[in-house]
This record gives C-alpha cells, structure tokens and sequence, in this order.
C-alpha cells in the first residue's frame, strides 16, 4: 500500500450518509418495457443511429455508431423492436429534448453473439481503444468522456502513472464502493488491460478511507494476481472533493495539473473503477456498455441501495423498484447533493453517467432570499482551487465576463464548496455556470463573426487578387503590343499612331 | 416538506450570518461585564441606547431604500456595530453623542453605501472618529474605575448623567471623570516622567492599566472564542498584536524612556477588542489570507504609530479606517495562486 503525497487546499468534510445504499447487495432492476436511449450520452459529438424504425435487434447489437472523433457507439441493451427514432426528454439540466431511439423490449434479452478478446496482450494499443470505443464506454464518474481517448497518450508522452479514482468523495453515492465489494476482480481485469495499452509504469488504485470494505477486497484480489506489477492500492483521507480529477491527483502524487493542461502532460492518466471494469467486460467478455450501476437513496426511498440497471430504464421504474415515497413528477436529484441536478419528470431514462438517483436529502438546503456578499472569505478558504468566488461572484453578477476570467474562473470545478459554506447563503455556483456559459456564447457569436469576416476578407482578398491579375494581364499585353509596335516602327513608322489608339481603345 | 433550492449543491452548510454575528455578540458579554465591574452600570445603559438608536435607524434605512426590513435587521450586524460604538464612548458620555454617533455609522458609513457587505469602511469606527474629532472633550474624558472613585456613580446617578448632564444631588460629569491609562501615559511622558514611575501610580495594575488590562484579556478571551468557532480567522488578530508587541519591544529597547512597556501596549485601550472585533470585520478587511495578514500588520503599526506619535491617546480607529482604504490594493496584490498556475 503507498502513502499519499499530497492534498489539496480547501474542501469540506461532509458527512457521507453512505450506509443507507450499502447494506444490501448490488441488485438486478428488471427488464423495462421501453428503453429510451439518447443519442447523446457522451461528452463530444452525438452518435448517429444505424437502425430504422420497426428493425429488430438483439442485446448488445450495435444502433447508432460514433461520429467524428470525440464520440462513441450505441448499443440496444435488451432485445426487442426499434420502436421509434425522435426527440424524446432527456436527463438534462436545460429540460430540453434530445434526439433518442426507443425499444420495446420482447423480455427475451437475447444476445448478440459476443465476440471476446482471447488474449489482450497479443494486441497493439491501437486495437484495444477500437474496441472500447465500438463498446461505447465512457467515463461512468460522472463526466461521460469517450475512456478510448485517455488511453490514448500520444506519441509525446509516457505514462508515468495509470490512477484508478475511487474516491468517490460525494456523499451519499455507493456504486463504487459496492463495484469494489463486489467486484474487484472485474476490475482489475480492466486495470490490466488499461495498463498494458498505455504501457503505464505504475498504477494506483486510490480509495477514500470511508471504504475499507472496498480496499480489503482490493487487496484480497490484487495479491490473487501477481501478473498486474508496480500496482498498489493508496487509500487517501475522506475529504470532499478528493475525487476531482485534479485534486485526486494532487493528493496521490502531490503534484499539480498545469492550468488549462491534461494530467497526461504531468505523466498520469486516470480512469474511474466503474470505467475500469466496464473494460475489461468489453475486451474479455465482448460485452459493449449497456448497462452500469445506479445508486439509488435518500430519506424518502424504503430499499435504498445499488442497481445494475439498463441504460434506457426509465428513472421511475428504477426508483419503483426501490420503492420511495415519492409522488409522480416530484423532483429528484440526479448525481450527488454537491454537483448534481435536480430533475423531474417519470419518462427520463437512465444513461451512462446517471451514477446515482437522490430522492430526499437529509440536510437539504432550504430555499432563501440570499444576503449580500459580507466578504468573509470562506468561499475562498474552501476553494480547492485556490479561486476568490466572491470575486468572481461579484464580476460575474455583473456581467464583467473579462474580469471573471482574470480570476480564473475556467478553473473552477463546481464543486459547490464555496456555495456550501457561505454565510449568506449566495448560489454562487449558479452564478458561475451562468457566467460560463455566457462566455462560451459569447464566444461562439465571436467565432461565427470571426468566420464572417474572414469570408468578407478572403472574398476581398480574392477580389484584389483577380484585380490585380487582371491588371498583370493587361500589363502583359500592353507591353507585348507596344513590343510589337516598336517592331513595326522600325518596319513601317508611319502605321505607328493608328495602331496605338485602337489598342487604347480595346482596353477595358 | 419545505421548499429546498433547485440548484447544487442541495446540502445546507451551518454557516448563517445571523449566527455569526450572534456568536460575535456573545464573544462580547464577558468584556462588557468587565467593563461594568470597573465603571459601573452606566455602560449598559449607553450600550442599550445605542442598541435602539441602531436598530432604530437600521430599519428606517431599509424602509428608505425599500429592502426587507425582516432578514436584514435580523442579520445582527446592526448590533454588532451598535455595541463595538457604545463600548469605545466614554460610559457617562451625553446620549445625544451616542446617538450621532450610532446614527451616523449605520446611517452614513453603512446604508449610504449600500447596506450591509458594501461598506468600506468600518461603520462603528467612522461614527467613533466621527465623535472624537468633533467633540474631543466629551469623547475623552473617562470614568474612573470604580475603586479609585470618590464618587462611585451608581445607576440612577449614571441615567441622570447621561440624560440630564448632571444627577439630582448636583454631581456634574466633571466632578465624576478621569483620564484612562493611556492618556495618563501619553501626557506624563510629555511631562518628561519615566513611563516606569508612571506604572506606579495607582491608575495602573499589574500588568497595564487598572481595570483596562482585565477588559482586554476579556476581549482576547471572546475572540479566541471566536477563532475556535471559526467565526474569524487568525490571521488578522494574530498580525496586529504581533506587530504592536515587536514595534513596542524595539522602542522598549532602544527608547524606553518615550513609552509603556510591550505588554501595557497589549492590553491597553482598544488594542485587544480592535483585534479581535474591529479589524476583523470581513466587509470593511481583506478577503484573501495573505492580505489578511498584511491588513492586521497595517492596523497594529498604525495603532502603535499613532499612540506614540499621534494627537490622539489611542489610535485604532484610525488605524482601520486607513487600512480600509487600503484594501482594494492589499486584495489586489495578494490574490492566491490557483490550482496548476505556473510556478
Ligand atoms: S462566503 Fe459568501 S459572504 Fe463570504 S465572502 Fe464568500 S460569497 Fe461573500
Ligand atoms: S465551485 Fe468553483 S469557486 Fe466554488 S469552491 Fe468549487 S472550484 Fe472553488
């Protein structure tokens, strides 16, 4: 076991509420009628369906393939009937629709016939991140980032370090603590081939010390298999947010990710476990990405706990199966109580970075009018970033976007802490979603005009150019005719003048 | 079921101004109960005063500027500034002092400038200079503490002073008030007295003023109680009392003959309250940790600066309200480095 190196400024120890969702093992929700799939459950380019209405697919087949670069597959999680291709509602923040395919499911779950790797190590890195990108596998932390690009370090770069995140830092959320429980194994069977594609020289699997059911697991496994070397299990003290990407990777190696850089350019990569294990399912089972586990809990749901659920499944469903006291169209978090969202609406499916479903927070903030910014400081204190929010509450509440991003406000990470500590109860995490996406508008118009005038300039440039070539042509001309003038002056000068004016006359 | 925010995060943190201002407010009481022990109950009755005056005014001025008079005038902070004011006037002072006074800090240094959270300066101590530059006489002239008076003023006397000028058996202020130790430091070294025989008068204990010295450990008392609780941070506290201990220790060295000692400096005046609950007011201070630090620094050499070398006995007040203007720059130039900034 290794020993953290570092940790981060700020955060918050908050109490987990996790053992309301890890008493009772992880379990199966059942086959849902309809499974509604948005083609878009990834950060980067939405997937582009390749079935039609009315088509039959098996469990596992392939229906909607990745576009352009930063994407990645789709597959039917059950089988059964394509039972629609349209704008369906989506778990999503703004509420709006998004393109979806629907199945109706037979209640057969028949595969399609799994294809699994023999041996990975026979294989280049290339073929690997192929195939995880054709299992449509994505980060499940949280982000949805196609994995099959962190495993890809480019030509410039070794990896130094392969970091497994276990934080799990939110609380109330368990799936990979149970994932870890349950299936470590699994795991590390996605660990090695992580490994051997980045040729990563150490890895680490961090845990946060809530877990030590987890991290006994870990270990039981990882001494069952001498063949994964230089890995270690590094468990890092419960603070919120360790699991941040960048501050998970400032407590294990106490180094920091440059700003506006990857981990890559420090030498570290890291994936999430339940990323990990979907991997090694993919590569050793043939088995794409189609379902993941939910943690579902909160005050108001009776069998809290953790589900193996097919994306598609409708939340309801879900929570019916965990039974809870909530009404029809009463609201729900998705994600954890610090960065996730409210939603509601029965129809919203589960998808691939739908890690948990809160329904009742035990100390839920209520709603009030905020007071001014009193500027205590507290923000600041509790900034894992080392950001000032009140500074950038104040820029971004007036709509001084150049100054918000003088703080840096590119760097926050949304954690929320600020937001939870400060005594007049501002919503600063709010403002500064609001402030980004103004920015990333503002932007966007900038670029459009940019590309407008740069239409304008080259259709002026092209302009000047056949201007000018015009111009040479004639040039050219003028000097061949006055050539041949001068010729025939000496030939015949009396036909001198008549010829000149009609070549006056031509120009044009 | 109440109705919880719809964005994240969804947890509710403990923290609340109210209950800030409130733990200050409670920081405060052993100080007062010192400072009524030493000069009688006409501290409470000039602290009630300039509790009604404020909260008076406070809702007068959200009625005005047509805020919510509930959440605000709830948030303590009125108070807060109320009994930080009434605790800095001379306990027999005239009530109309206390009420300028009190109406001008929240009316003028806060409300003008837009209420709580956008004052930048102080309100307890602009209506404090406020007074001490207009009425130097009456802000002045002290009561004596308690065992030394030949007149000790009990509670009626006090109201009828206060309200009346003078109590119904013919006592004026005169007749009842005395210099505090400070004062009596600053005008006998102008004497050319040693500061080691001034010590030895009977207006100072054991380690500073009399009465004065217990008032401040009180003060540090509360704010230690405060930097437990997290309701200010130790920076500030901690830079200003560090710098007034080193300026005093040099001049203890080099020039004894022209001041009190280290520790006199320590608990004399308003060094301890101004630490703890003066200059660690987070609207009117700096809001980045090393600012924090250079802010505390700022008000203690101001302080020490102006008792030695000031007009005034006591130089606090001043001290913030400069250091307030300084603020801007002090936040400006001490921004911490964010996550993955190049080193
Ligand atoms: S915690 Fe809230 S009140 Fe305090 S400085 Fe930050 S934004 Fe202002
Ligand atoms: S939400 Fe942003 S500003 Fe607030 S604490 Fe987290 S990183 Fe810092």
């Amino acid at each position: 076991m290794s020993k953290p190196l570092g940790s981060f400024p700020g955060g918050l120890k908050l109490n987990g509420h996790k053992k309301r969702s890890t008493q009772s093992p992880i379990r199966k929700t059942p086959l849902a009628k309809t499974l509604i799939l948005p083609l878009q459950q990834h950060i980067g380019a939405a997937a582009v369906p390749i079935v039609e209405v009315g088509d039959k697919v098996l469990k596992g087949q392939r229906i909607a393939r990745a576009e352009g670069h930063v994407s990645v597959c789709l597959h039917a999680p059950s089988s059964g009937t394509i039972k629609a291709i349209d704008e369906q509602a989506i778990p999503h923040p703004s509420g709006l629709n998004a393109p979806c395919i629907t199945i109706e499911t037979d209640g057969e779950d028949q595969w399609l016939e799994r294809q699994p790797v023999k041996n990975f190590r026979d294989m280049s890195a290339h073929e690997i991140r192929q195939i995880i990108r054709d299992a449509g596998i994505v980060g499940l932390g949280g982000a949805g980032f196609p994995s099959f690009i962190k495993l890809n370090p480019g030509v410039h770069h070794d990896v130094e370090t392969l970091l497994l995140n276990g934080a799990e830092c939110e609380p109330y959320i368990t799936c990979d603590d149970m994932l870890l429980r349950e299936r470590a194994e699994g795991i590390l069977d996605g660990v090695e081939i992580m490994q051997h594609a980045l040729r990563a020289r150490n890895v680490i699997l961090a845990i946060e010390d809530n877990k030590p059911e987890g991290v006994s697991a870990m270990e039981l496994a990882l001494a069952a298999r001498p063949q994964l070397q230089n890995t270690s299990i590094m468990v890092i003290p419960t603070r919120y947010p360790t699991g941040g990407e960048k501050q998970l990777i400032q407590v294990v190696t106490g180094k920091q990710v440059p700003s506006n850089g990857l981990p890559i350019d420090i030498g570290i990569v890291s994936h999430n476990m339940g990323t990990a294990y979907a991997v090694g399912r993919a590569i050793n089972h043939g088995e794409p990405l189609i379902s993941r586990i939910v943690t579902v809990t909160g005050t108001d749901v009776t069998h809290a706990g953790n589900f193996e659920t097919l994306f598609g499944t409708p939340i309801s469903e879900l929570l019916a199966f965990a039974e809870t006291k909530r009404q029809p169209d009463e609201p729900f978090i998705l994600g954890g109580p610090m960065m996730g969202f409210n939603l509601s609406g029965d129809n919203l499916p589960v998808t691939k970075t739908a890690n948990c479903i809160l329904v009742g927070v035990d100390d839920a903030a209520p709603a009030s009018e905020p007071l001014p910014c009193i500027r205590c400081g507290d923000c600041a204190t509790a900034c894992p970033a080392s950001l000032l929010p009140q500074q950038l509450y104040w820029h971004s509440r007036a709509k001084d976007f150049d100054q918000t991003r003088d703080y840096n406000l590119f760097d926050c990470i949304e954690c929320g802490c600020c937001d939870y500590v400060c005594p007049s109860k501002i919503p600063l995490v709010s403002y500064f979603r609001f402030a980004k996406t103004e920015i990333m508008n503002q932007e966007r118009e900038h670029q459009k005009s940019d590309l407008a005038r740069e239409r304008f300039e080259t259709r002026l440039a092209r302009l000047e150019r056949e201007k000018q070539e015009k111009e040479e042509r004639q040039r050219q001309r003028k000097a061949a005719l006055a050539a041949s003038k001068a010729k025939k002056e000496k030939q015949e000068q009396a036909a001198a003048e008549a010829d000149t004016t009609a070549t006056e006359n031509k120009e044009n | 079921m109440g109705i919880f925010r719809i964005s994240p995060p969804f947890l509710a943190g403990a923290n609340r101004v109210t209950l800030q201002m409130l733990q200050v407010l409670l920081a405060m009481i052993p100080a007062v109960f010192a400072m009524v022990y030493f000069f009688g109950p006409a501290v409470l009755i000039n602290i009630t005063l300039a509790l009604a005056v404020a909260l008076a005014s406070e809702a007068v001025m959200l009625k005005i500027r047509k805020r919510p008079v509930k959440p605000f005038i709830t948030d303590g902070s009125a108070a807060v500034t109320a009994i930080l004011l009434a605790v800095a006037i001379p306990p027999l002072a005239p009530w109309w002092l206390t009420t300028i006074g009190v109406m001008f800090a929240i009316v003028f240094a806060k409300h003008l400038y837009g209420g709580l959270g956008y004052n930048p300066f102080n309100p307890a101590m602009v209506g404090y200079v406020l007074l001490l530059v207009s009425f130097p006489l009456e802000m002045t002239t002290w009561l004596p503490v308690i065992s030394l008076s030949e007149n000790p003023v009990d509670f009626m006397s006090a109201f009828q002073l206060i309200f009346h000028g003078e109590t119904s058996s013919g006592l004026a202020m005169d007749t009842v008030s005395g210099a505090t130790p400070l004062d009596a430091m600053k005008t006998q070294i102008g004497q050319q007295i040693l500061p080691e025989y001034i010590v030895n008068q009977n207006l100072f204990g054991i380690f500073g003023g009399l009465g004065w010295e217990w008032i401040n450990v009180w003060f540090a008392v509360g704010g230690l109680y405060l930097i437990y609780r997290r309701v200010i941070n130790w920076h500030v506290p901690l830079a200003m009392l560090a710098t007034i201990f080193v300026f005093s220790s040099i001049t203890a060295i080099f020039a004894p003959e022209t001041t009190g000692s280290p520790l006199f400096h320590l608990v004399s005046g308003g060094t301890m309250i101004g630490a703890f609950f003066i200059a660690t007011d987070p609207v009117s201070g700096s809001t980045t940790v090393k600012g924090r630090i250079v802010f505390g620094a700022g008000v203690g050499a101001l302080t020490y600066i102006i008792r030695i070398w000031g007009g005034y006995p006591d130089g606090v007040a001043f001290a913030v309200l400069l250091m307030n203007m300084a603020v801007p720059l002090i936040d400006y130039y001490t921004q911490p480095k964010v996550y993955g900034a190049v080193k």
